[in-house]
């Protein structure tokens, strides 16, 4: 995705001799984004990520309510159809109906059903729940919404909007696998070309830690650590540990990737010459040796998210990740948890939708970045 | 080769060591203790100065008012008899807890490798061999979305359709019936059978997805290769060339990850198990570490280790089984 973003204007689609004859002309990053862009699978996948990134990001606008606003009276509310065609006909704007709630005199259970009797036009831009945009500017302007109930796939136990909650929910959930990455790299660079450069007794204590590191199985080492976080602590401070938790286990991969590159580069001749010339063992690592690791590393990272995001879900559902107030899709799951409740409304299952989606689109990406990186290859 | 598995089998113990030093540190990490639980339980019931007496003792009596590394050697010199220290909640010996659950853990574990195995080398192949075109497409496209697909959630969806359709609970690896009965029987057998292909299948999906990936990829990089394009010459059948000559090298590479799916299988079967209540030891660790119920917890922990280690060794001996270029100096 970051490919995406930070390649400038893409070459028009050139005929297969005019290729190669460009291979000399256009940058690595051209050639990368070139083929990349091949990949259909990979482009729905960065289309897919863009999406839900978005709606992360301005989660407050384009969720219809805040996610916790809550309504006793409307516990697991099933989805509302979302309709053109009334009882008077044809309507341009497309409007939901009320709700009538039934008591079933036996089990008690309450159940609802539309009111055809009201309806509530759909409304773009509707003035909903307060918000402060960024903790900057105070609004309540949400991009749907309706002066009636509103809940496009139903309501959880406490009659929260569902799809509010998978909006906020991915806040949590997509970031956490990015930040998660980018600690394994940032640690995984440093110890991996360390130990490839320097080798010797640093290599081997470092390759004998990750060894170790993976013969650890990984959900159950995750379930200690993040049943280790203490009960007391904060939202972010959970959101934090759980991330480090993530990344903990995927340095040591990167770690091993990277010094297997460098330990490819270092008896290269520009880093002999570079050493010749009396160039800093912090430069020549700098300048040369982890740049042609980036590749590399940007791949595997990339390929590495989709399990953190898995990670985070797993330990989430089982009650040990993030925990409420704050949310996420695990947590979303969790409520999914029990069957009967599952039976009755499963609407409840829907957070396990963008999971997949984003985890497949990771996994696309990801793929064809791996082929990509390497564009000299025929 | 038998001086290589010494070897292994050698480095093997201070890798444990170093395992359960770590798994110890872990376990203790959470802030106080499960007798902090029971003491509060106790104060309520005797008030105060009672309360702190019984407490003392029952610290003692667990060893918990002594320094940390006293009892982690304490802890780590039982393992040689057999003794892992006691459960908390359950007030037994933890090696009374964990073998028969370690059991189904690693019959669990196995029969999904198996599975893993068996359903990805053939799809593998029959990807390859129709490179690209539809068949190829969709295959890749659900092997993508297999990989996708997190354990709980196919578990969780599963327990629901089969809920909705048969209207009982999909629960554990035994009817009612024969849960309680200790003897195994041949009804307790076939009963077992059939409750274990779910949660076979639900594990397997995803390193299936993955493997067959691989499989795929390393099929078509082999059958670029001249002594198929010699074998083809020969005038051998395509079907001889893609499974004789051809599958029997690309599956090396599958074989050198047999090391590597254990973990991901192990994960699985633990998170799995936790859905679909499997007497493995994964709802055991998941409880005993919601209580600090450490010597347990840390045990299992220490145990699922162990096995990845053993069966790493047995996929390195494997390889060197199966691909007679590799020597082991």
């Amino acid at each position: 995705m970051s490919k995406e973003q930070t390649t400038p204007e893409s070459p028009a689609p050139l005929l297969e001799e005019e290729q190669e004859a460009d291979l000399g002309r256009l940058s690595y990053r051209q050639l990368v984004w070139r083929k990349f862009r091949k990949s259909r699978l990979a482009v729905i996948g960065g289309v897919i990520l863009v999406t839900f990134y978005t709606l992360a990001i301005f989660a407050e606008f384009f969720a219809p309510y805040d996610y916790q606003h809550d309504n006793v009276r409307l516990q697991y509310v099933p989805p509302q159809g979302v309709h053109f065609f009334g009882e008077d006909g044809f309507h341009i704007v497309p409007f939901l109906y009320g709700l009538k709630q039934t008591k079933n005199p036996e089990s008690g259970e309450l159940t609802y059903v539309a009111d055809r009797s009201k309806t509530y036009p759909v409304h773009l831009f509707h003035h909903g729940d307060k918000y402060r945009f960024f903790g900057l500017i105070s609004t309540d302007i949400h991009l749907i919404g309706s002066e009636g109930p509103f809940y496009l796939i139903g309501t959880d136990r406490m009659g929260r909007d569902i799809i509010s909650r998978i909006i906020y929910g991915g806040r949590v959930s997509l970031t956490v696998g990015l930040v998660g990455v980018f600690l394994s790299i940032i640690l995984g660079s440093i110890l991996g070309t360390v130990s490839g450069y320097w080798g010797g007794l640093t290599d081997i204590l470092m390759q004998r830690f990750i060894e170790l590191l993976s013969s650890f199985p990984t959900i159950p080492l995750w379930m200690a650590l993040a049943a280790a976080l203490p009960s007391n602590w904060s939202g972010i401070q959970v959101y934090m540990g759980i991330t480090v938790i993530l990344s903990l286990l995927s340095w040591g991969g990167l770690a091993r990737q990277v010094r297997g590159k460098v330990l490819a580069t270092r008896e290269q001749d520009y880093v002999l010459a570079a050493r010749a010339a009396g160039a800093s063992h912090w430069y020549i690592l700098m300048r040369h040796l982890l740049p042609t690791a980036y590749s590399h590393i940007i791949v595997i990272a990339t390929l590495s998210i989709p399990g953190m995001i898995l990670g985070e879900t797993a330990l989430s559902f089982l009650g040990l990740g993030i925990r409420p107030p704050l949310t996420s899709w695990g947590v979303l799951l969790e409520e999914a948890q029990r069957v009967t409740v599952v039976l009755n409304s499963p609407w409840l299952l829907i957070p396990s939708l963008p999971v997949v989606l984003v985890v497949v689109a990771y996994n696309f990406v990801g793929d064809a970045l791996r082929d990509a990186a390497d564009p000299y290859a025929s | 080769m038998l001086n290589f598995i010494a070897r292994r089998l050698l480095f093997a113990i201070p890798t444990l060591i170093a395992i359960s030093m770590l798994s110890f540190v872990i376990i203790q990490l959470p802030p106080g203790d499960y007798l902090d639980q029971k003491i509060a339980q106790l104060e309520q019931q005797y008030g105060d100065a009672s309360s702190m007496a019984q407490a003392d003792q029952l610290r003692k009596h667990y060893g918990l008012d002594k320094p940390l590394p006293v009892r982690y050697i304490k802890w780590v010199s039982g393992f040689v008899h057999g003794d892992f220290g006691e459960s908390f909640r359950y007030e037994k010996p933890v090696n009374e807890l964990i073998w028969e659950r370690l059991a189904y853990t690693l019959m669990l574990s196995i029969g999904s490798l198996f599975f893993t195995y068996m359903l990805a080398i053939p799809i593998g192949i029959y990807s390859a061999s129709h490179k690209y075109d539809w068949k190829d497409n969709t295959l890749t496209f659900l092997a993508f979305f297999g990989m996708s697909l997190p354990g709980f959630l196919i578990a969780l969806l599963i327990i629901v359709a089969v809920y909705k359709v048969m209207g009982v609970p999909l629960f554990g690896l035994f009817s009612p019936f024969y849960m309680n009965q200790g003897a195994w029987t041949w009804g307790k057998l076939m009963d077992l059978i059939n409750h274990l292909w779910v949660p076979l299948l639900v594990i397997s999906v995803n390193g299936t997805a993955a493997l067959v990936r691989v499989m795929r990829g390393n099929l078509l990089d082999v059958l670029g290769e001249p002594f198929v394009r010699t074998a083809r010459a020969k005038g051998l059948k395509e079907s001889v060339v893609l499974i004789k000559h051809a599958s029997r090298i690309a599956i090396n590479p599958l074989i050198s990850m047999l090391g590597m799916s254990l973990p991901d299988i192990l994960s699985g079967t633990t998170i799995v198990s936790i859905v679909l209540n499997l007497p493995t030891v994964g709802p055991l660790l998941l409880q005993a570490l919601q209580d600090e119920d450490m010597y347990l917890a840390g045990t299992i922990i220490v145990f699922m280790s162990m096995l990845l280690i053993i069966g790493n060794l047995l996929a390195d001996i494997a390889l060197a089984w199966v691909d007679p270029r590799i020597r082991y100096e």
